[in-house]
C-alpha cells in the first residue's frame, strides 16, 4: 500500500482512451482471438443470409450427408453436406444471423430494463426496492427454461417472442447487481459532495453512479451473452425455439442429432460453433473485468511497454 | 558488535511495479539489543515497515525483491534460512502486531482460539495453550476473561482488539515484538493505555521492541532510540532525544516543524459581530440512539470554530445534519437568520453555494471516473448562475492555482495525483461554489503530518483571502491548536467544553478535556518523561 | 432466529402468490383451456364435458377462487393422462431430481474448492491455469451438444456406458458428468476469486507473522472467510439442478422432475405442471433457508 502511495505522484498524461483500448487487446493474444472470432461471427449475421441464402437452402440430393473436407469441392461444402445435401458451413454462416439476433436483442433489453429498475430500487423509496425485489424474486423462483417453455409453447416461437422471454428470464440479473452496485457506492464520499453542491438525483444517477457501475454491467452482459446463446440454442434443440425452415445452430445439432452415428459432422460443426462463440464470449469477457478494473489494469498495460 | 539482539545490514529491497522498479529501502541498517526500544520513523511511501516484513518473512515475492543484505539473529542470517526454519522463528521468537487489529484478526474464529493457535502451531498440547489464553487475556487487562475468551473479534472494542493482538504476540514469551503503527487507529486516550501497556510488558520480559511509526508523539512516549526514514533510506539515527532537540538531516528538522500544536495561538476574534452560523438545542436521534445531543454553537464570519471528540462524539453527524445529509430531530441551525433545519428544497438548493464540505479520505471523495476539469466545473453545471459557460476553464485554472496545483494538470484523472493533492482539488472544488462557510470533516486525518501543514496553511491562507469561514472537525487536539480561532469539545453527542482556542488549552475547565489534553502526546521525549513520571505519581497517590 | 424465519416465510409466500397468480393467468388467458387440456380429436361433447367437469363455464374469478381453494388444501388435482393424482409422478421425479442434484453438486462442491484454493495459492501457477481452463470451458459449453457427443462416444462408440436409464451405478455417470461441468466452472472461478482476496487479506499475514503452515493457513484461515460468497452460488447452482435438468434428464431419458415437466407440457397435462412447479418452489424455498444457516455457521458476525 505505502508503495502504490508514493507512486501515484503525478503519473503521465494517458494517451486517447480507444488507442488504449486497442493496447490492450492486442497485448492479450486469447482476447484478441476472441474478438476477431467475436467479429467474423456478427460479420456472418450482419451479411451471411444476403449472400448465402441461395446456396444455404438448395438441396442436392446426391451430396447428402456429405463428408467434410473434401477440398475439391467449392468452399461452402468442405465441412461437408447435410441430410438433404445443403452445405453446412454456408448453413452455419446464415444461422448465425438468428442466434445472434436473438442474443443481442434479449442481452440488450434485460440490461436496459434490468439496469433501470436495479437503480429505482437502489436509489429510492423504500417501497419502490420492495416491490421491485419481489418481482426479482419470482422471476427467479420460476425455472427459466419452463418459463421459455411454456410461453414458447401458447405464443407463435418467433425471433421477437423468443428475445421477450429469454430478456424476462435475465432481467433479475442486472437487476440485483446494479441495485447492490448503488446501494455500496451512494454512500461513497464523492456522491455526498456532490449532494452537498445541490445536485440533482438524475445528475447524481447519471454523472455519478452509473458510470461506475457499468463495468460491472458490461462485464455480465457480456458473460450473459454467452449464456443467452446458449439457452437459445438449448430451446431450439428441445423443438420449441425457431422453427424451421428459419435455422439456428441449435435446431441444427438437434437436426443432426438423428444421424449422429453415420454422419457425426451434422451436429458436430454447429455445436463447435455455439461452443467457439460462447467461448470467446467468455475469454473477452475475463478479459473486460481487468481491463475495465483500474486496480487491475496494470497487468495488461505493463506488458505493453515491455513489448515496446 | 556481534552481540545485538538482531541486525539488519545493508538491507535493499526492490518492488516491480506496473510503473517499473521501487526501490522500496535501499541500503538500510539499523541493530535492536535486549530491552531497548527501536523506533522507525517515516511517513508513508518511506519504506519504513519494509524491513520489518522482511524479518517476518511477509515481503511477497515476486513482486518484492531482496536485492542485498542480512538480518542477523543468533548469529544466523534470517534470509539464508528454509521457511520452514523461519516458521519456526515466527510467532515464537520474534513476533508482530499491526496498525488495525479489526482487519488483522480472523473474523470468523473466536479470539480464544486465535491466541491459543499460535501456541499449538509451536507444538504446545491444545489444553495447555488455553490455559496460558486466559492467563494472557488477563494480563493483558480484557474485563471478564473467562466468558470473553469465546468471543469474535467483532465484539471487542478497538482497543480490547489490539490488547487482544499483544496477547497473541507475547504468548510465548518473543525476544523481539515488531510493533507497526500500533496505536494509529486508536482514540488518543486508548491510545495511551495501549502504549503504557506496551511499556510494561517490555519491562517484565526484557524484550526488545521494534516500534514502526509516523507519530513523532509515539517516539517521544515509547522509543529509546530512532532511525528517520524517507523515500527508502535512513536519514537519521540516534537517541530520541538528540534527534528531536538537535536534528542533522533537513528532512528531520522538516518533520519536526510541521508537528502541530507548537506554534502561537490565534487570538479570538471581535465580538458584536453577527454570527454567520448559529447552531441552537440541535438533536439528532437514531432509533433510540441519541448521536447528537442538544449541541449549541455559533460560528462568525471569517472564523474557525473546531470541532473536537474521539469516535462516536457525534461531530460527523452534527455535520452531516447541518449540511441536511441528515435530518435532524430537533432543534434548530440558523444561517445568516434562516433556519437550515426547515428550510424547503427550493431555498435550501440556492444555499447550497454558501455552505460547503471537505470530506476525509480525497480518495473518496473525488468521483474516480471525472476529470479535474469535470470534478471542479460541476458546480457551474449545476448552479449556472455562478459563471458562464465560456469563463469555466479560465476559472477552473485560477481555483487550481490558487490551491497550489498547476492548471495544467486539470483533464487529468484523481488517480494520478498523490493525497495531499487530492485534497487541494476538493478544496478548489468547494471553493468554486464561492461558499462563506467550509465544513472540513477530519480534512487533513488522511494525510502525512508534513502534508498536513501545507493543506492547513492553505486553508488559513483562504481565509485570509476570501473570508470564508470553517467548522473544522477532527480528533486530534494539537493538530487544531495552531489555527482554530475557537473550540468546541464533544463527547458522547454532548458538548462538554466551548471557548477561545488558548482557553481551552491553557485552561481546560472540564476534566474531560483535561484528559484529553493529557493523553496527546508531545513530540519532545523530554516533556513525555515528565509526563509518565506525572502519572506514575498520580497512580502511587490514589493507591 | 424465529423472526427471521418468519420473515423468510412471508417474503417466499408473496413469491408464491404472484408465482400463481402468473401461472393461473398465462394458462387461462393465452386461449382456451380446453384446447390446451384435450387432444384436437375431441368431440364437442368431450369439451363441454371437460368444461363442466372443471369449472371452466364459470367466470374467470370464480374459477380462480376455485382454482386457489384446491392449492391452499394442497389438491393438485387429477393427471389427465395417468390414472392418479397430479402429486404423485411429481414426488416420485422430484425424488429422482433431488438425488441427481445432491451427487452433483457434492462433487462440484468438494472439486470446485479444492482446485480452487489451490489456483488462489499461486497464482498464474499451474493449478491456477488448469482452473482457468476449466471454468472457462464450463462456462461455455452447450450441455446438449456434450450430452450428444457423449453418447455416440461413450455409448454408441465405446460402448462402455448405457445410453439411458437410471439402473446402475453406471446409467449415472454421463448425467452427473454433463451436470458437473457447468457449475464446476462458474464456482470454481468463484472460489478462485474469493480466496485470493482472503489470501491477500490482513488476518492472513497475522498468521504468516504467527509461524502457521500453508496448509493451515489456506484450509483454515483462508477458506472459511472465502465460502462466503461462494455458498451463494452454490445455491443458485443446486436450485437451478432442482428447477429441473431438462435438457440432461431428457436425452438420457433420467425420469427427473425436468424430463417430467417437458413430457406433460407436451403431452398438455397441465395439473401436474402445476403440481411440479409447486413443489420445486417449496424445495427451493427450503434450500435457501438452509443456505442462510449455513451463512450463519460460517460466520459468527452474521445473527439472525
Amino acid at each position: 500500500m505505502e508503495m502504490a502511495e508514493q507512486k501515484t505522484a503525478i503519473v503521465a498524461d494517458a494517451p486517447h482512451p480507444v488507442a488504449q483500448t486497442l493496447r490492450m487487446l492486442w497485448r492479450d493474444k486469447f482476447a484478441l482471438a476472441a474478438a476477431v472470432f467475436l467479429l467474423i461471427v456478427l460479420l456472418s449475421a450482419l451479411f451471411g443470409p444476403a449472400l448465402l441464402e441461395g446456396v444455404a437452402t438448395k438441396t442436392n440430393l446426391r451430396g447428402r450427408n456429405a463428408p467434410p473436407f473434401d477440398f475439391s469441392q467449392p468452399w461452402y461444402l468442405w465441412l461437408g453436406g447435410d441430410a438433404l445435401g445443403r452445405p453446412l458451413l454456408a448453413r452455419i454462416i446464415v444461422a448465425a444471423q438468428n442466434t445472434m439476433a436473438v442474443a443481442v436483442g434479449a442481452v440488450l433489453c434485460s440490461l436496459a430494463i434490468g439496469t433501470t429498475l436495479g437503480m429505482i430500487a437502489g436509489y429510492t423509496s423504500r417501497m419502490a426496492s420492495q416491490v421491485i425485489m419481489r418481482l426479482a424474486d419470482v422471476i427467479m423462483s420460476f425455472p427459466s427454461l419452463l418459463l421459455a417453455v411454456i410461453v414458447l409453447y401458447m405464443l407463435p416461437p418467433s425471433v421477437f417472442n423468443l428475445i421477450i422471454v429469454l430478456a424476462i428470464t435475465r432481467i433479475p440479473v442486472y437487476l440485483r447487481t446494479s441495485r447492490a452496485e448503488v446501494l455500496e457506492v451512494r454512500e461513497r464520499m464523492f456522491v455526498q459532495a456532490a449532494k452537498v453542491m445541490g445536485a440533482s438525483s438524475g445528475r447524481i444517477i447519471f454523472r455519478h453512479l452509473l458510470p461506475v457501475i457499468l463495468p460491472t454491467l458490461v462485464t455480465i452482459a457480456t458473460l450473459d451473452f454467452a449464456l443467452v446463446v446458449l439457452v437459445e440454442s438449448a430451446l431450439s434443440f428441445l423443438g420449441i425455439g425457431i422453427q424451421p425452415p428459419e435455422i439456428t445452430w441449435g435446431l441444427m445439432v438437434s437436426q443432426g442429432r438423428a444421424y449422429l452415428t453415420t454422419a457425426w459432422w451434422l451436429s458436430f460443426w454447429p455445436g463447435l460453433a455455439i461452443i467457439l462463440t460462447t467461448l470467446s464470449l467468455n475469454l473477452l469477457a475475463n478479459w473486460l473485468r481487468t481491463a475495465l478494473d483500474p486496480v487491475q489494469r496494470w497487468r495488461l498495460e505493463i506488458a505493453v511497454k515491455k513489448n515496446g | 558488535m556481534a552481540d545485538h539482539l538482531i541486525e539488519v545490514r545493508n538491507l535493499s529491497v526492490d518492488f516491480h511495479t506496473a510503473q517499473g522498479t521501487v526501490h522500496a529501502v535501499r541500503n538500510v541498517s539499523w541493530h535492536l539489543d535486549k530491552g531497548e526500544t527501536l523506533a522507525i520513523l517515516g511517513e508513508s511511501g518511506s519504506g519504513k515497515s519494509v524491513s520489518a516484513s522482511a524479518i517476518m518473512n511477509l515481503i511477497d515475492m515476486p513482486p518484492g525483491e531482496i536485492t542485498s543484505g542480512k538480518v542477523l539473529f543468533d548469529g544466523r542470517d534470517l534470509l539464508e534460512m528454509s521457511s520452514s526454519e523461519r516458521r519456526k522463528i515466527n510467532g515464537s521468537r520474534i513476533a508482530m502486531i499491526f496498525q488495525d487489529p479489526l482487519s488483522h484478526l480472523n473474523p470468523v474464529y473466536t479470539v480464544g482460539w486465535q491466541i491459543a493457535e499460535i501456541m499449538t502451531a509451536h507444538g504446545m498440547p491444545a489444553e495447555k495453550a488455553r490455559t496460558r489464553t486466559l492467563e494472557l487475556m488477563k494480563r493483558v487487562k480484557i474485563p471478564d476473561a473467562e466468558n470473553k475468551i469465546d468471543s469474535y473479534p467483532h465484539q471487542f472494542s478497538g482497543g480490547q482488539r489490539q490488547r487482544l493482538m499483544i496477547a497473541m504476540a507475547l504468548a510465548l514469551k518473543p525476544d523481539i515484538l515488531i510493533a507497526d503503527e500500533p496505536t494509529t487507529a486508536l482514540d488518543v486516550t486508548v491510545q495511551a493505555q495501549v502504549l503504557s501497556l506496551l511499556e510494561e510488558l517490555q519491562e517484565e520480559t526484557g524484550m526488545g521492541m521494534l516500534l514502526i511509526t509516523h507519530d513523532l508523539g509515539v517516539v517521544a512516549e515509547a522509543a529509546d532510540r530512532v532511525v528517520v526514514m524517507n523515500s527508502g533510506e535512513i536519514v537519521e539515527t540516534g537517541t530520541a532525544n538528540e534527534v528531536y532537540h538537535t536534528p542533522k538531516h533537513p528532512y528531520t528538522k522538516k518533520l519536526i516543524s510541521a508537528v502541530p500544536g507548537t506554534g502561537k495561538m490565534t487570538d479570538p476574534l471581535a465580538t458584536g459581530i453577527e454570527p454567520i452560523l448559529q447552531i441552537n438545542g440541535l438533536t439528532k436521534h437514531f432509533g433510540g440512539f441519541v448521536a447528537v445531543d442538544d449541541a449549541s454553537l455559533t460560528v462568525l464570519p471569517g472564523e474557525t470554530v473546531a470541532i473536537v471528540g474521539e469516535s462516536g462524539s457525534g461531530k460527523s453527524t452534527l455535520a452531516k445534519t447541518l449540511l441536511r445529509l441528515e435530518d435532524a430531530s430537533s432543534g434548530s441551525a440558523l444561517y445568516l437568520g434562516r433556519d437550515l433545519v426547515t428550510m424547503p428544497s427550493d431555498e435550501l438548493f440556492a444555499l447550497r453555494r454558501d455552505i460547503q464540505m471537505v470530506f476525509q479520505d480525497p480518495t473518496q471523495s473525488l468521483n474516480p471516473r471525472m476529470s479535474v476539469f469535470q470534478i471542479i466545473s460541476e458546480a457551474f453545471e449545476i448552479h449556472p448562475d455562478i459563471l458562464p459557460k465560456p469563463q469555466w476553464k479560465n476559472r477552473v485554472r485560477e481555483l487550481l492555482e490558487l490551491v497550489g496545483l498547476e492548471a495544467s494538470h486539470m483533464h487529468r484523472h484523481p488517480h494520478q495525483f498523490s493525497g495531499g493533492q487530492r485534497q487541494r482539488i476538493a478544496i478548489a472544488r468547494a471553493l468554486a461554489m464561492e461558499p462563506k462557510l467550509i465544513i472540513c470533516d477530519e480534512a487533513v486525518s488522511a494525510l502525512d503530518v508534513s502534508i498536513q501543514a501545507q493543506v492547513i496553511d492553505l486553508l488559513v491562507k483562504l481565509q485570509e483571502e476570501l473570508d470564508v469561514s470553517y467548522l473544522f472537525i477532527a480528533h486530534d487536539l494539537p493538530l487544531v491548536r495552531d489555527f482554530a480561532h475557537r473550540v468546541v469539545v464533544m463527547q458522547g453527542g454532548k458538548i462538554v467544553e466551548q471557548g477561545p482556542v488558548a482557553q481551552i488549552f491553557d485552561d481546560p475547565q472540564e476534566d474531560y478535556t483535561k484528559g484529553l489534553m493529557a493523553a496527546g502526546l508531545s513530540p519532545d521525549p523530554e516533556i513525555q518523561a515528565d509526563r509518565r513520571r506525572a502519572r506514575a505519581e498520580l497512580l502511587e497517590t490514589t493507591i | 432466529m424465529k423472526k427471521f424465519l418468519w420473515k423468510r416465510a412471508v417474503a417466499s409466500a408473496i413469491s408464491l402468490i404472484c408465482l400463481i397468480i402468473l401461472v393461473f393467468f398465462l394458462s387461462r388467458l393465452t386461449g382456451d383451456p380446453t384446447d390446451l387440456f384435450l387432444p384436437e380429436t375431441a368431440t364437442q361433447e368431450a369439451r363441454d364435458n371437460y368444461r363442466r367437469v372443471h369449472g371452466l363455464d364459470q367466470p374467470l374469478v370464480s374459477q380462480f377462487f376455485r382454482y386457489v381453494t384446491d392449492l391452499v388444501q394442497l389438491n393438485f388435482g387429477e393427471s389427465v393422462r395417468r390414472a392418479e393424482p397430479a402429486i404423485d409422478p411429481v414426488l416420485r421425479g422430484f425424488a429422482w431430481t433431488l438425488q441427481l442434484a445432491t451427487v452433483t453438486m457434492a462433487l462440484v462442491t468438494l472439486a470446485a474448492i479444492t482446485l480452487g484454493s489451490l489456483a488462489a495459492f499461486h497464482v498464474g501457477g499451474f493449478f491456477d491455469r488448469v482452473a482457468t481452463f476449466f471454468s472457462l470451458m464450463g462456462a461455455s459449453a452447450p450441455d446438449f451438444w456434450i450430452a450428444i457427443i457423449a453418447i455416440v462416444v461413450f455409448s454408441v462408440g465405446l460402448g462402455w456406458l448405457p445410453t439411458s436409464g437410471t439402473g446402475s451405478v453406471w446409467h449415472w455417470i454421463m448425467p452427473v458428468a454433463v451436470l458437473f461441468i457447468r457449475p464446476f466452472g462458474l464456482i470454481l472461478q468463484v472460489v478462485r476469486g474469493s480466496m485470493i482476496t482472503a489470501l491477500n487479506s490482513a488476518y492472513v499475514k497475522t498468521a504468516r507473522a504467527k509461524g502457521v503452515e500453508n496448509r493451515p493457513i489456506i484450509f483454515v484461515h483462508a477458506l472459511r472467510n472465502a465460502l462466503l460468497p461462494v455458498i451463494t452460488v452454490i445455491g443458485d447452482q443446486t436450485a437451478a439442478i432442482l428447477n429441473g435438468a431438462v435438457i440432461v434428464e431428457t436425452i438420457f431419458g433420467f425420469p427427473g422432475v425436468g424430463k417430467l415437466m417437458i413430457d406433460s407440457i407436451l403431452q398438455r397435462d397441465f395439473n401436474v405442471i402445476l403440481a411440479a412447479i409447486m413443489v420445486t418452489a417449496f424445495a427451493i424455498f427450503i434450500l435457501n433457508i438452509m443456505i442462510d444457516l449455513l451463512y450463519a455457521v460460517l460466520d459468527p458476525r452474521i445473527r439472525y
